[in-house]
């Protein structure tokens, strides 16, 4: 067996992993306060994209340094694709939260359709090229055939944010609100939790974090149209329910399992069948375990 | 304190309460009574804005809050104890004590506040880390409690603190309930099925049928008011 070959696939399980977990945060969080499949999701992770393709134009016109580019159309890809966060949750889910549950599923699936319809007659439905911004590392040389740099970043970039997510919803007070609200609503407006805000809040940084995944991914892979989104969204809410759907560790777990077991399948296997392996999987997992890996049985209401 | 101004409540087009109208003064423990269904969830519901009445007004300290947002109305000093209990069952007991605090700043006074609840109900000075989920129901109600004291409020509602508990954890948690109001000062509105126990704590009480205000007296008066014994104290 060539082990240089098995790392090959192991990293790049990573990197798809990685790239699953930002899209599978954003899932995750809201379900687990709203309980709402927010399917318009992975087109906040397309606008993310586009909007960093438009400032590294603009930016690149202008003649400035790549790593300057990265960090200033990360952050505009963040702070834009966030907004359209907030603003979807007014719009779309806000009049609709007493509602039946089916209404807001609906009105996610239109909205996730309109958005991508959006962006095809805003930009085009052509696949556009998205330039490299991360700068070749010199002390990856001697594993740059398995290891490269913008996977490098994806990694670390996704560790990051993990972290700081795991932060802000241990020990801030809008991390205990938003964990107050996700166990019952009704008692965390009873304490004083502004409620509404908690969940504006959580579409904003699940956004931002799918927006950051957007502009690293099609960095890595280069190039981008109106459609990545839809395909991304698909396969990180897999990994979101593979990993127990409300538990943020399981959206994170869900994700590298996910992205292992397509890497691996394809790699040994075969890679016609990469989504056959990806589907197989979760069906696999949720006949044994339907609450998905880490997720939680409900606790019975008394 | 707490004035209730013909309210009417509905949950989509059913109507809850028909027109209900009740005072609360400062300092005193009021209780509501009455059958299953008759509105008493419903009204605390209406006050605390969880389900704000259509049409009538609520009072408090002389101000309208029946269009305000119920985190304001805790900020106005007014907190639930609902039914049920609602402890959050993955947050620890300090957790859940700290969420009763959430709109506080005065770091020093919620740690004097703590330590008086703590004092209140030793058991969950001992319990502090453990989720509050696993507790037995009467710890859960201790918790509830202990939670809306976190906030300090100046009115505490509480919605049937005596359901589902043991004889003796009830008594314990009554005791509790007079002790809050005489050395804290705290106002009380009680509700309960449980009438004879709630009467006996009470200064007033109001009596509620279908919605409706059906009867409102002193305590001691309703205790001994036929209709009543008849329909609530089952003598």
């Amino acid at each position: 067996m060539n082990v240089d070959y098995f790392f090959e696939m192991f990293l790049g399980g990573l990197t798809r992993g990685s790239i699953y977990a930002m899209i599978a945060l954003g899932y995750t969080m809201v379900y687990g306060i709203i309980e709402l499949i927010n399917f318009a999701h992975g087109e906040i992770y397309m606008i993310g994209a586009f909007t960093g393709l438009i400032v590294v134009g603009i930016l690149t016109l202008a003649g400035w340094n790549t790593v300057a580019i990265l960090v200033i159309a990360s952050i505009a890809a963040v702070v834009w694709a966030a907004s359209y966060g907030w603003t979807m949750e007014k719009i779309a889910y806000k009049p609709l939260r007493k509602a039946p549950r089916l209404s807001a599923l609906i009105s996610a699936i239109g909205m996730s359709l309109f958005l991508q319809n959006y962006v095809l007659l805003a930009q085009t439905s052509d696949f556009l090229p998205f330039p490299n911004l991360i700068p070749d590392f010199k002390f990856l040389k001697p594993i740059e055939h398995i290891l490269r740099p913008s996977e490098l970043v994806i990694y670390l970039t996704t560790a990051i944010v993990m972290v700081l997510l795991t932060f802000l919803i241990k020990f801030t007070r809008m991390g205990k609100a938003m964990r107050a609200t996700s166990q019952d609503r009704e008692m965390a407006m009873l304490v004083g939790v502004n409620v509404d805000r908690v969940i504006s809040m959580t579409f904003v940084l699940g956004s931002a974090t799918a927006a950051l995944g957007g502009i690293l991914i099609a960095s890595h892979i280069g190039q981008i149209n109106f459609y990545i989104g839809f395909l991304a969204g698909i396969k990180a809410f897999v990994a979101a329910v593979l990993g127990g759907i409300g538990s943020m560790p399981g959206a994170v777990l869900g994700s590298l399992v996910l992205g292992w077991t397509e890497s691996f399948f394809t790699g040994y296997i075969s890679s016609d069948y990469e989504d056959v392996f990806a589907f197989l999987f979760l069906v696999l997992i949720l006949i044994f375990r339907p609450s998905g890996l880490l997720g939680r049985k409900e606790m019975d209401k008394v | 304190m707490l004035k209730l101004e013909a309210i009417k409540t509905y949950y989509g087009n059913i109507q809850a309460l028909k027109g209900v109208s009740l005072e609360v003064q400062t300092g005193e423990i009021i209780t509501l009574i009455g059958a299953n269904g008759a509105g008493k969830t419903t009204t605390l519901m209406s006050i605390s804005g969880i389900v704000p009445p259509r049409t009538g007004e609520i009072y408090f300290m002389g101000k309208p809050i029946s269009r305000v947002n119920p985190d304001k109305i805790v900020a106005m000093g007014i907190s639930q104890v609902p039914e049920g209990r609602r402890i959050f069952p993955y947050l620890s007991v300090l957790e859940n004590l700290d969420m009763g605090a959430f709109l506080r700043k005065d770091k020093q006074d919620i740690q004097a506040d703590l330590d008086y609840v703590f004092s209140l109900f030793p058991i969950l000075a001992e319990r502090r880390n453990q989720a509050g989920g696993t507790l037995s129901g009467g710890e859960q109600q201790m918790l509830a409690i202990s939670r809306a004291l976190m906030a300090r409020p100046r009115l505490l509602l509480l919605d049937e603190p005596s359901l589902g508990l043991a004889p003796l954890i009830v008594k314990r948690i009554f005791e509790i309930i007079e002790k809050i109001n005489a050395e804290s000062r705290t106002t009380i509105f009680l509700v309960e099925q449980n009438a004879n126990l709630a009467l006996k704590v009470a200064h007033r009480g109001y009596v509620m049928e279908n919605g409706m205000i059906t009867l409102a007296d002193t305590a001691s008066a309703l205790l001994a008011n036929d209709a009543v014994k008849k329909a609530y104290l089952g003598i």
